[in-house]
């Protein structure tokens, strides 16, 4: 049996995605807090074509796996995620690192945000005593993204590069579709899609941990490069088209919900089929 | 300016803008995009300083330039011919994953009835 249902859900169905790529050492971790944190969520780790034990890990843990056949990215990772959402209608989807470095505590502070937001992340950098530092090279490239896609979503952004978010239902279906794969698309682009389809982003100050198991680089060469691709990144991000249409798409089409509402069929889905009758399962009981 | 040079120059501008365009429509993914655009930034340089050329003919003891380009250009085309050899069996292996795998669950689907059908029996 499950507890009452805290007030921060108030009726919605949540889903919590965590990309995992050779996580074995974390992940169990992070889907254990993350089921005590938000007992109310269902939890889906999308197993990205691991080599260790993450999967096993994260089902002993008790999250429902999504396997990838094999490794598509961090971008592929979630694509599978929202479209496991779309399917399976659900109204909010989370994003968290398997890594540990998110902290599951501020998940009904950002869901509190959508009332007012279509994706809100939970970001680094927004208070002046944030203990996250990042320097050089490194932290050039995240003040220009975040200067960048700040007017084109016409908010302060402080943290483009954030993989902690949460996403309403006209989000997950546009993510369904269009959730780039490429290096940096899976976060920048995917803000610079929404923003372009006319989604309402806001972000949340949050505190992140340093990560459980391995380091990030902090190579001057690695981040340079890191930086060139953020900038190549971002200016892909900003000249390419992406389908206009998307704007009227809000429902969630491959699924048959039960709001007359949400039904649109969006003109275009590029290279995303989802048969209707395959949308039915749902993931509990 | 030579006719050559222009030739060259012009030629490695309509690369780079065929790239750009093709990028901007999902029609070609970055990492093909990264090896094109060098290539042609090389060709651009080439073009537009011929003396380069000339200089690392010499340097490496070739007689005429021409030569030096043609042997740079059909290593560039082997290589990229290679890697796209390369990105194709990987792609190849990856059809065959998601085959087998589409193949299982179909088994495992049309099997779930049958077996559904015959413990009810047992407990019948």
């Amino acid at each position: 049996m499950r507890p009452m249902p805290a007030a921060w859900v108030s009726g919605r169905r949540v889903l919590v995605i965590v990309p995992a790529w050779n996580e074995q050492a974390s992940i169990g971790t992070t889907v254990s807090e993350i089921r005590a944190c938000v007992p109310e969520a269902d939890l889906l780790v999308v197993d990205d074509g691991s080599s260790d034990h993450t999967r096993q890990r994260a089902a002993e843990a008790g999250a429902t796996v999504c396997s990838l056949p094999y490794n598509l990215g961090v971008g592929g990772a979630m694509r599978a995620g929202y479209r496991f959402a779309l399917r399976n209608d659900y109204d909010i989807a989370v994003q968290i690192d398997a890594d540990g470095q998110h902290d599951p505590r501020y998940v009904p502070t950002l869901v509190d945000r959508l009332s007012e937001a279509d994706v809100v992340i939970g970001a680094r950098f927004a208070t002046a005593d944030d203990p996250y530092k990042v320097r050089g090279p490194r932290r050039w490239a995240m003040v220009l993204l975040a200067t960048v896609l700040s007017r084109l979503a016409h908010t302060r952004l402080t943290d483009v590069t954030s993989g902690f978010r949460v996403s309403n239902r006209r989000a997950i279906s546009l993510f369904a579709r269009h959730y780039p794969a490429e290096y940096l698309g899976d976060t920048v682009e995917s803000l610079v899609i929404g923003a372009r389809a006319g989604c309402v982003i806001r972000q949340e100050p949050v505190v992140m941990r340093p990560r459980m198991a391995g380091r990030a680089s902090h190579s001057p060469v690695k981040a340079a490069v890191y930086l060139l691709r953020a900038v190549f990144a971002l200016f892909l991000a900003l000249v390419r088209d992406w389908p206009a249409q998307l704007d009227d798409s809000a429902g969630a089409s491959t699924a048959p919900t039960p709001q007359p509402s949400a039904t649109s069929e969006p003109p275009r889905a590029r290279g995303v089929t989802a048969p209707e009758d395959r949308a039915t399962e749902q993931v509990e009981p | 300016m030579s006719g050559v040079s222009i030739l060259g120059i012009v030629g490695s501008l309509v690369i780079l803008l065929s790239l750009f365009e093709m990028l901007r429509r999902h029609r070609l993914r970055e990492k093909y995009a990264l090896i094109w655009g060098i290539v042609a930034l090389g060709a651009l340089t080439v073009a537009a300083f011929p003396s380069l050329l000339a200089w690392a003919t010499t340097a490496i003891g070739l007689q005429v330039p021409a030569n030096l380009l043609f042997f740079v250009a059909s290593l560039v085309i082997m290589v990229l011919t290679l890697q796209h050899s390369s990105e194709l069996g990987r792609l190849e292996e990856r059809t065959r994953t998601l085959a087998e795998d589409v193949a299982l669950l179909q088994v495992e689907l049309e099997r779930r009835p049958l077996l559904e059908k015959e413990s009810g029996e047992e407990s019948a």
